[in-house]
């Protein structure tokens, strides 16, 4: 069994009903990702794994352990990470402040931490004194990122990372991510450019109106005439 | 240097840059926590001046029992030894508050002008607790010294004509004022409760998934207005005297303030502060001896831009002038 999955999920806001049995999962050192057309459901779907919107069938287990019920703050302490699509950096405090707010929760020595996030990201070790909001589009997602390693999360969910960046940027938060995934960590993300996440994701989701229409691996996505012709242009 | 010059330069000592350091410490300290309240809580609140008049009122209570049972600081007012009461006192106060009324809206999630005017309703109910427990009429407090610089002695020492007059609570006002923005600084800057409180005011949701406990951070600013109210209303009732309307009307000013230096950063608060009050005083001062002295003659009127009567005009002009041309203050905050 995967280390998170979203089995059969069924939710929406209010009335509305988005995601119709709907299933996710991801593994330890795998990157997931989540494709569809405008208005499927993906970020819906990570929402619905993160505890941000509520299920009304189905449910999210974590290693095993039923988090169905939990808030998405108690998540992030059962080692979940998530990096919203926007406003996902304090602007106003500095890298360094970010990544402490980061560790918040942590009562232990984090420094160690920071470091490697700084290994990870050499830019943000340059600029860890200069406000985030200072900071260009690609390294503003590096800094939001690293916040998110600060709790050291065994699953990181990215919710259109490479959004508004430009394709030579989005090529290194890509090699960057497929870093993450090297040291062990589950990622799971939503992108909207199809197939160069496709490219490098071992599991793809492809999700019409909230229901799975097709799932592989992301090779194999990229390889089907049908997937190419409906989703990825040609 | 000409003696005219000399004297010249005392006169703007004595009637401009004291009283001006002075008035715009006060106003910085209150301007520092309506920012802060705008900055974490999201809401102007109109019951800051009156939340000042309610501290100032504790201490001044707490004043007259010690000076009854014969504590005394020598030279330094015993109101000093006061503060920390009137401090817990207003922690009460706003706690309860913030229990009673803006945890329900903030439950509500209501939109900050409903903020606003629930503030206005604590306001007025301050005001009625205070004039029902001390009264509507001036009250004296200060004991001690009353002078660090007299003017006597400084014409003496220097044979000038103008006198400089230093008074001992304006020395405090100003000591007491940079220790308590340090010690702001050093906290929002440097601890993790501070931080927390910056990041909590720069982005609440992301403040909230990295596990920030909103409860803690509220509670915290409110420690903090209690204190950063209490001290201000002591030293402007120190300074001047005490009488709860003037501390309704500083609220103009104070409001002035906060919004020059831009809302939510508290640099902005400081600096609002002294541009008000030396806009204040630059405005409605006489400057007649003034010209006298560079000019070699003395104009037959008082030379006088705006007189003192007008005084909070100067604060609405600011207002406005900032509100049209830099809705967000010099230091770039939040626009209000």
């Amino acid at each position: 069994m995967s280390l998170l999955v979203g089995e059969s999920m069924v939710g929406g806001y209010g009335k509305t009903t988005i995601l119709h049995n709907c299933t996710i999962q991801v593994d330890r050192g795998e990157i997931a990702v989540i494709v569809g057309p405008n208005g499927a459901g993906k970020s819906t779907a990570m929402k619905a794994l993160f505890g941000m919107l509520d299920l009304s069938e189905g449910a999210v287990t974590l290693d095993g352990e039923n988090i169905t019920s939990l808030s998405p703050q108690e998540r992030v302490t059962k080692g979940m990470g998530f990096v919203p699509q926007t406003n996902n950096v304090f602007v106003s405090m500095s890298v360094e402040e970010n990544l402490q707010m980061g560790a918040f929760t942590r009562d232990d020595d984090f420094q160690d931490t920071i470091d490697q996030v700084y290994e990870l990201f050499p830019i943000l070790g340059e600029k860890r004194k200069q406000a985030a909001g200072e900071l260009s589009g690609g390294q503003r997602q590096q800094v939001a990122v690293g916040r998110a390693l600060m709790t050291k999360p065994t699953v990181l969910m990215l919710d259109e990372p490479t959004a508004g960046v430009s394709p030579i940027v989005m090529d290194e938060l890509f090699d960057r991510i497929m870093e993450v995934r090297n040291t062990g960590i589950a990622v799971l993300m939503v992108e909207q450019n199809a197939r160069q996440a496709l490219e490098i994701a071992d599991t793809g989701y492809v999700l019409v109106t909230g229901e799975n229409k097709y799932t592989d691996t992301g090779a194999a996505l990229l390889a089907d005439a049908e997937v190419r012709k409906t989703f990825l242009g040609g | 240097m000409s003696t005219d010059t000399m004297n010249a330069l005392v006169l703007i000592a004595n009637f401009i840059l004291v009283p001006g350091i002075t008035y715009g410490s006060q106003l910085a300290l209150g301007a520092l926590g309506i920012t802060l309240v705008y900055a974490v809580l999201r809401f102007s609140n109109f019951a800051h001046g009156d939340t000042m008049a309610y501290g100032c009122m504790f201490t001044i209570l707490a004043t007259w029992w010690l000076q009854s049972i014969g504590v005394s600081l020598g030279p330094l007012p015993t109101a000093l030894l006061a503060i920390p009461f009137g401090i817990a006192m207003t922690a009460i106060l706003v706690i309860v508050f913030d229990k009673l009324v803006y945890k329900h809206y903030r439950e509500q999630k209501s939109s900050p002008i409903v903020f606003v005017i629930a503030s206005v309703g604590v306001m007025f109910v301050t005001n009625g607790l205070v004039r029902f427990i001390i009264g509507p009429n001036d009250q004296q407090f200060s004991d001690g010294m009353r002078f660090l610089v007299r003017a006597r002695d400084f014409k003496k020492a220097t044979g000038l004509d103008e006198g400089l007059t230093i008074k001992l609570t304006q020395g405090l006002t100003v000591g007491i004022a940079i220790i308590a923005m340090l010690s702001l600084f050093y906290f929002l800057q440097r601890t993790r409760t501070g931080k927390a409180m910056r990041a909590y005011s720069d982005n609440e949701d992301l403040a909230l998934l990295s596990g920030i406990d909103p409860k803690k951070v509220v509670l915290v600013t409110w420690l903090l207005v209690a204190a950063l109210t209490t001290l201000a209303g002591v030293l402007y009732g120190l300074d001047k005297s005490f009488k709860p309307f003037t501390y309704f009307q500083l609220l103009l000013p104070m409001f002035a303030a906060a919004i020059v230096g831009g809302v939510g950063k508290p640099l902005g608060a400081i600096l609002g502060g002294f541009i008000v009050a030396f806009s204040e005083i630059l405005l409605t001062y006489a400057y007649k001896k003034l010209i006298g002295y560079i000019a070699g003659e003395r104009p037959d009127g008082l030379v006088q831009l705006l007189s003192t009567d007008y005084k909070f005009a100067v604060s609405f002009m600011i207002l406005v002038v900032v509100l049209l041309w830099r809705p967000t203050g010099i230091l770039r905050g939040k626009s209000i």
